[in-house]
């Protein structure tokens, strides 16, 4: 597709042959997925997790839609539909605990694809667009995840919406109708169980429809690599199949057995107890914690507790919030370093790793009990996240002294005297 | 303009919010953190050995039946059951006509209508039936129990953290409240209607010690002998079996599942070596 070395589809079987020239499905799906997309040959296991962020996401919508088929979406019968599943489904536990776990199977993988690509600075030029779609596939994730812990009308689905849903009220002035009209009510209830059911069951074919464009920006300048020197020629790539349907197939089978380990033998570590409570909207929870994988943005969120220059800290907070992850669309402009992996950027590697430690640390701060430590210690964390990206990022890619960067991939893999043609030298 | 000033959006931005966080810290009075008894003298669950835990783990048919005597002849005076039904005791190992009779004999009878009348009445309780609340409604519940709620027993195992362990250590847990709390905190005196639970989230439980003496319930020839501890395992976990029916079911799959993936994921190895061979990468 993007590189003129590309293998071409050439079907010999006269009913391909007949197909391509009326359909070409086939063709489109080699180009994408087959021998007709050249990858670099250096890329290391961080790279499957694209691949397994899409087996996530159809694993979710497969196991959804039959969940769907016995989940009744009111407020009255909600939760006791889930648990005759539970119970009276054949393998309706299975279905269960296997979409309860895997959006959280997805949430991992997805949240290591992003930090693979902050590291090997793969949202830069020319991949730009493949950053911004991710971006948006985050957020969608994000609002589908939201819903669907709604559904099960537990306790913490309960209280989780009314949390969430109040971030609207934050809004001057229009922020209650703005709340009052999403939910259709005052408070989370059946008006805004079913429309949560209906988009939980739209959003994942809206990613899906993300996901084609992400892959399609994705095959213009084809994926990065670990050295982050782009493709100089045919010598420095290998085709998708079968060199990455094996690697990613064994990926696959690695992700399944950890997604397994928890489905079968801990379905509930990764959930609250108190979402086995039936709703009440009469009984607050000691504690509302939303699920683990927001923990880091919630932390964010209760940082902000001072009244500054004239808006609320909780607006500051909701602004906050949302900022930490729109800021992430302006990433491609804020680091301008030329260089992309990590590898050769010895300062900014340093950072990143900090930056991990700190979303680490936030997360464990999201379901701490606000004491003036732990309030302390995510104005703290929460503050450098946003210096991460907005102060250091700028100073970093300006002042840093990088390494220098190797010739070729090719180079990179088999030292530099297998360089034949020595390219011209480039920004480092 | 926006190529000159473009450069400085992100850190003014990144001030913006920094300058935000740095008032909330300087604003906000940080009052040194409230030391309330619950926070000291609550206990988390003891360690107890069930049959269930770890990955092959299974129900010991035996103690489940044990532990639906004490719920049938203890904790059914308060807590219904209304997603279990007495059809569902055959995985306990009852007989058709065993359930017909447990259910036949059930303390509480199920609400219905008198079939010339139309009045509301009750019946005698069927297989098909859930374990029914001794308790009309919420408002007759409370009203019996001191305005506390005896919660329904279905999910209390996944509906505590720790669950099965949890209620073991609750049922265990009642005693005297301890001097030096009243030291300390001599405002945290349990009140007289509540009942001083070192495992209770706020130290006071509504619930009266449901198991006071050994032998309080009658184990049938060739059982462990029903002390207060052996009933409060069994019945702990039997709730765990009403919470989670599937779980053997779930414990096996998982390891035919394990055994699959593991030789599936070795084989996806070795075609990858395989493919990869002659390719320096």
């Amino acid at each position: 597709m993007s590189f003129p070395w590309a293998e071409h589809y050439a079907p010999k079987n006269p009913v391909m042959k007949w197909l391509d020239s009326r359909l070409p499905l086939p063709r489109l799906v080699y180009n994408a997925v087959g021998a007709g997309y050249p990858v670099p040959r250096n890329l290391n296991y961080f790279w499957n997790f694209g691949v397994l962020a899409g087996v996530a996401l159809t694993i979710q919508i497969i196991t959804g839609i039959v969940l769907a088929m016995h989940y009744a979406a009111n407020a009255d019968v909600a939760f006791n539909s889930v648990e005759s599943i539970m119970r009276d489904v054949n393998q309706g536990w299975l279905l269960r605990y296997a979409h309860s776990n895997g959006a959280s199977m997805f949430f991992i993988v997805v949240y290591i694809h992003i930090f693979r690509g902050l590291y090997y600075g793969s949202y830069k030029a020319p991949r730009e667009m493949v950053w911004l779609l991710g971006v948006v596939i985050f957020l969608l994730m994000m609002a589908t995840a939201f819903m669907g812990y709604v559904l099960p009308w537990g306790q913490m689905s309960f209280w989780g919406a009314q949390v969430i849903t109040g971030f609207f009220s934050a809004i001057p002035i229009i922020g209650d109708p703005i709340h009052t009209w999403l939910l259709g009510g005052f408070a989370p209830d059946n008006a805004a169980l079913n429309r949560f059911f209906s988009l939980h069951y739209l959003l994942p074919f809206v990613i899906a429809g993300v996901i084609v464009l992400h892959i399609w920006a994705l095959h213009i300048p084809g994926s990065n690599n670990p050295t982050g020197v782009e493709v100089k020629g045919p010598q420095d790539t290998v085709p998708f199949h079968p060199y990455y349907t094996a690697k990613d197939g064994m990926g696959l089978g690695v992700f399944l057995i950890v997604f397994s380990l928890f489905l079968f033998f801990a379905p509930n570590a990764m959930g609250h107890p108190d979402n086995y409570i039936p709703a009440n909207p009469l009984s607050t929870p000691a504690h509302i914690v939303p699920e683990w994988y927001f923990l880091p943005f919630y932390a964010i969120l209760k940082a902000f507790t001072g009244n500054f220059l004239g808006i609320a800290a909780k607006l500051w907070g909701v602004m906050a919030m949302f900022g930490s992850i729109l800021l992430l669309f302006f990433l491609p402009w804020i680091d301008r370093s030329p260089v992309r992996s990590a590898n050769y950027r010895p300062t900014y590697r340093w950072f990143f790793v900090i930056l991990v430690i700190d979303v680490l640390i936030l997360g464990y701060l999201g379901q701490a009990e606000p004491t003036a430590t732990v309030v302390l210690l995510s104005q703290i964390c929460a503050g450098y996240y946003f210096a991460h990206f907005l102060i250091i990022l700028p100073l970093v890619s300006a002042l840093e002294k990088t390494l220098p960067l190797p010739n070729s991939i090719t180079e990179s893999v088999l030292g530099s005297d297998a360089e034949a043609a020595p390219v011209a030298a480039h920004t480092a | 303009m926006l190529r000159f000033f473009g450069p400085f959006i992100a850190p003014i931005v990144g001030i913006g919010f920094l300058l935000a966080l740095f008032w909330g810290f300087v604003s906000t009075p940080r009052e040194a953190a409230v030391e309330t008894a619950a926070h000291e003298f609550h206990l988390k669950p003891k360690e107890v050995e069930y049959s269930f835990s770890g990955p092959f783990g299974k129900y010991d048919r035996q103690q489940l039946q044990r532990g639906f005597q004490v719920y049938q002849e203890v904790c059914s005076a308060c807590h219904s059951m209304k997603l279990v039904a007495f059809r569902d005791l055959a995985d306990l190992g009852f007989t058709k006509p065993e359930i017909k009779a447990i259910a036949k004999q059930w303390k509480t009878e199920v609400p219905t209508i008198n079939e010339k009348t139309g009045e509301p009445t009750t019946r005698k309780a069927l297989p098909s039936d859930t374990f029914p609340s001794p308790f009309a409604n919420e408002t007759a519940a409370r009203a019996a129990n001191n305005n506390a709620l005896p919660p329904d027993m279905s999910l209390l195992a996944k509906a505590r953290e720790d669950g099965p362990a949890y209620i073991y250590s609750l049922i265990t847990g009642y005693q005297a409240q301890p001097a030096e709390l009243l030291k300390k905190f001599p405002d945290a005196k349990t009140p007289g209607s509540l009942h001083y639970n070192p495992y209770f989230p706020n130290l006071n439980l509504a619930m009266p010690p449901p198991l006071t003496a050994d032998g309080q319930v009658s184990y049938a020839e060739g059982q462990p002998k029903p002390t207060v501890d052996q009933m409060a395992k069994d019945v702990s976990a039997f709730l765990m079996w009403a919470a989670e029916p599937k779980l053997e079911n779930r414990h096996r799959t998982g390891i035919a599942a394990l055994i699959f993936l593991v030789i599936g994921t070795l084989l996806a190895f070795g075609a990858y070596k395989n493919i990869w061979r002659d390719q320096k990468h």
